[in-house]
């Protein structure tokens, strides 16, 4: 855990060498000022947006008789696998005029409503549909149950999935970079790159991570909420449908224009700049060079990751209490460390304190695992949750000492499960931009640098080959969330 | 053949006492059931017995052998016991044939052994399968092969049925009693049905509150319950206040005869509901038919005596005598067991008695 903390440590350590009197002089100052209300303001928008299109969505492809409900529910997950900055970057390559806040909650909100989406739904699926049912034979309208239970059952589930919301737009730095919108991401690292105003730089990271966790704490609350709606067991039911009747076509038109939107302006945009691009002389060769270092630095990363991750996702599974419960907090976080704030941090660290690191690939792959440590902590404790200690105690039972063990129960039916969450990092870190863009070493260019660096200097073209490949890459641990949130499922027959 | 003696053990959970000084004798080659209802100690007593615990006090031995207790702890695999789990645990990637041969050694695995145990449990040819693909019943067929497979000393059972449905539940464990005594292994048996430990057991051994009230025979401590709480959980009982004069009780349903010498003065009978007949004519103690469940092999009757008693008889005969709100003649048949007097028992009902529509 220590890896994970290194950053943050260094940071509150190096923020007060600066003495308070410079703190204050770089906080209290207008600029900072209009900076918090912007991106608190462009979180709140976002997530409002996302939280009415993600229940909407979800209730329409879940509970109603909306023809193709399937083909809809995967067209709504979808925009997860297209990074922002690559969406946002489709909008600008599109209408080149497009920038500023209201364009930015546009983009974000297309690329993160799947946040809310995808748990409602699963919650929405699982709901026990017995308590509609006794709601309705108590005498309440269709509607009033709908507002009275329905959205009560998935409140914790819209809850957490706003607060991903919140968390990833406090954290982007792509998208609005691209569409020119000033949040503190942005500031932070135009402070660094242009004025190597460390000082500058390293406030407004403290000022950013603190308001991070002051969602954490509101999400903590809405936890404690949520376990007041365990739902009792029994057989499970799938709900009855809500009949649209002639709305269903407002309904449908309003889905297709979303998924136009979120998916039909990055894709037109891509597949015309796509064929310029492809056909630009020396393209290939750059393409695969930067894939070739995409590649290695993800590996990298995600071997250091799952080195850390294995122990501590074991001792989570295997002892519950409040070191399993910190790890389970530590999986928003991972949403939440803005990738700027953990690559400043170890620039500083690798400048200072592990100098030989500095400018190698090791400070980068140490950067993804830093950011995807709780990914993978998460994906190994749910793994070990397919051995059960039941099982364990039969084997010993059976005459099998501690190592035998091991070796023929708890590895055989955990690999798979570790082997899914170190896929999943990789591809996490194949389009990881910030944090990227800070610690690569110069010279060497990935995927979504290379991407930055084209759109930067309006090279819209030449950025689309690397887009559509980070699209692609996007898409597998999409696919993955989405088959496990269940929206893909079979219906079975009531 | 391996005896288990438990002397002494006790158990505690940070402040709360799961084993209270739990003395227990597992003879060789039988089965006994550790019966009591949920948090009395019985799965805890199992889970000492297997190593999965460490004991607070006392010793368990097996074939003589000290495996836990004065500091020492033989850990799980070197006890020579296995363990059938609730819900049985099978391995989920390994073959039927691969969970049955887990704790062999190589040779015993190429032997027939494997088959031999399967065909004990009624799945013979079954050993290709995968868990999955095996029902309910099947899978916890093969947990008891598993563990039978090796010869273990003990086989230790917990609540290995209680995940199953009724009918299904009623076979399975007499099969797996049956493979038990052909294969000659000593057996534990936990579990809260008392139907369950009274069919299949050879001992039954009642656990409350971390203690053993009683272990005896199946058919002892039906009739002979250690007090009236054995009485009212291993079977429907009516215990009733009465007065004892040279072994013969005094109660609301007239004289009964008590087993064994009991000193005269106030007591508590137990009568078994079989053990009360109905007539139809007069002379005799009158009842008032209250409820009649009727369960197909027989009937429980309720009765209301005119002094407000409420007690219960089993009828074979269908419902041809009774009728809801008719009177009835009841008389006890044989002994009942007598003890002494509690008076939280047998009170006359205090509300007006109301006739079941």
């Amino acid at each position: 855990m220590a890896v994970a903390l290194i950053p943050l440590v260094y940071l509150a350590v190096r923020t007060a060498e600066a003495g308070a009197d410079r703190i204050a002089a770089e906080l209290w100052t207008e600029r900072v000022g209009l900076l918090a209300l912007r991106s608190l303001g462009l979180a709140s928008v976002v997530t409002v947006a996302c939280v009415l299109l993600g229940v909407g969505t979800a209730f329409l492809v879940t509970r109603t008789d909306l023809p193709a409900r399937r083909l809809f529910a995967v067209l709504a997950a979808l925009p997860l696998a297209v990074p922002t900055y690559i969406a946002a970057f489709a909008w600008v390559s599109t209408a080149p005029r497009l920038e500023g806040f209201w364009p930015a909650a546009l983009v974000l909100t297309l690329c993160s409503y799947p946040y809310v989406l995808l748990p409602v739904a699963a919650a929405l699926r699982g709901a026990d549909p017995a308590q509609e049912e006794v709601s309705r034979s108590l005498g309440r309208s269709g509607w009033r149950t709908f507002t009275a239970v329905t959205l009560r059952q998935v409140r914790p589930a819209t809850a957490a999935g706003a607060l991903l919301v919140a968390l990833y737009v406090l954290s982007d730095f792509g998208a609005v970079s691209i569409l020119r919108a000033e949040t503190f991401t942005r500031a932070i690292f135009v402070s660094f790159d242009l004025g190597f105003d460390r000082t500058g730089a390293l406030v407004l990271s403290s000022v950013l991570v603190a308001l991070t966790v002051l969602l954490l704490g509101g999400e903590t609350t809405t936890r404690r909420r949520g376990a007041r709606y365990a739902r009792l067991s029994g057989a499970r039911r799938p709900a009855s449908r809500l009949s649209l009747g002639p709305a269903r076509w407002p309904a449908m038109a309003a889905l297709v224009v979303v998924a136009v939107l979120a998916l039909g302006v990055p894709a037109a945009s891509l597949g015309r700049r796509l064929a310029a691009g492809t056909s630009r002389p020396g393209a290939l060769p750059e393409v695969l060079t930067a894939a070739g270092n995409s590649l290695t630095v993800s590996l990298a990363g995600a071997a250091l990751t799952m080195l850390l991750a294995l122990p501590l996702g074991l001792l989570a599974a295997r002892a519950p209490g409040p070191l399993t419960t910190a790890l389970d907090r530590l999986a928003y976080l991972g949403h939440a460390l803005p990738g700027v704030v953990i690559g400043l941090s170890l620039i500083f660290f690798g400048i200072n304190v592990a100098y030989p690191l500095y400018q190698t690939r090791w400070l980068l792959a140490l950067a993804y695992a830093t950011l995807f440590l709780p990914l993978a902590v998460g994906a190994v404790a749910s793994a070990a949750a397919q051995s059960p200690a039941r099982l364990e105690e039969v084997a010993r039972s059976l005459g099998r000492g501690p190592w035998t063990v091991l070796r023929t129960v708890t590895l055989p039916l955990i690999l798979p499960g570790i082997g899914a969450g170190a896929a999943l990092v990789f591809l996490t870190g194949m389009k990881e931009l910030p944090a990227t863009l800070l610690l690569r070493p110069t010279g060497t260019d990935t995927l979504a640098t290379e991407l930055w660096t084209s759109t930067a200097v309006g090279a819209y073209a030449a950025a689309a080959p690397y887009a559509v490949l980070l699209v692609v890459i996007s898409a597998l641990p999409t696919w993955l969330l989405v088959a496990r949130s269940g929206l893909l499922d079979k219906e079975k027959r009531a | 053949m391996s005896e288990v003696v438990v002397s002494g053990v006790i158990k505690r959970y940070g402040r709360v006492t799961a084993l209270a000084g739990v003395d227990l004798r597992v003879p060789s080659g039988r089965l006994t059931a550790v019966l009591g209802p949920s948090g009395c100690g019985k799965t805890t007593l199992l889970r000492c017995l297997a190593g999965f615990e460490r004991l607070d006090a006392g010793e368990i031995r097996i074939d003589g052998a000290l495996v836990a207790g004065g500091g020492r702890h033989l850990p799980t695999h070197r006890r020579n016991i296995a363990v059938v789990p609730q819900e049985g645990a099978l391995f989920p990637h390994l073959s039927v044939a691969d969970n049955v041969g887990y704790g062999l050694d190589r040779a015993t695995r190429r032997s027939d052994r494997i088959a031999e145990v399967l065909a004990l449990v009624g799945l013979a040819g079954l050993g290709t399968r995968m868990p999955h693909q095996l029902s309910g019943g099947q899978q916890q067929r093969v947990a008891v092969a598993r563990a039978l497979a090796p010869r273990p000393s003990v086989v230790l059972l917990d609540e290995p049925f209680s995940a199953l449905d009724a009918g299904l539940r009623a076979g399975l464990r007499h099969d797996v009693r049956d493979a038990l005594r052909a294969d000659g292994a000593t057996g534990v048996l936990v579990t809260h049905d008392q139907g369950e430990a009274l069919s299949v057991a050879d001992q039954v051994v009642v656990l409350r509150d971390g203690r053993v009230i009683q272990a005896a025979a199946p058919a002892t401590v039906y009739r002979e319950p250690a007090n009236p709480w054995v009485a009212e959980f291993v079977g429907d009982a009516v215990l009733l206040p009465a007065d004892v004069e040279q072994g013969v009780a005094r109660t609301a349903l007239g004289l009964v005869p008590v087993t064994g010498a009991v000193p005269d003065g106030p007591v508590t009978v137990l009568v078994r509901p079989e053990q009360v007949r109905l007539t139809a004519g007069p002379g005799g103690v009158t009842a008032t038919v209250l409820r009649h469940d009727f369960h197909g092999h027989d009937a429980l009757v309720g009765l209301g005596l005119t002094d407000g008693t409420r007690i219960t008889a089993r009828v074979l005969d269908g419902d041809a005598t009774v009728a809801l709100g008719g009177e009835v003649t009841v008389r006890v048949d044989g002994a009942a067991r007598a003890f002494p007097a509690d008076p939280s028992v047998g009170r006359p009902v205090p509300t007006p008695v109301r006739l079941a529509g």
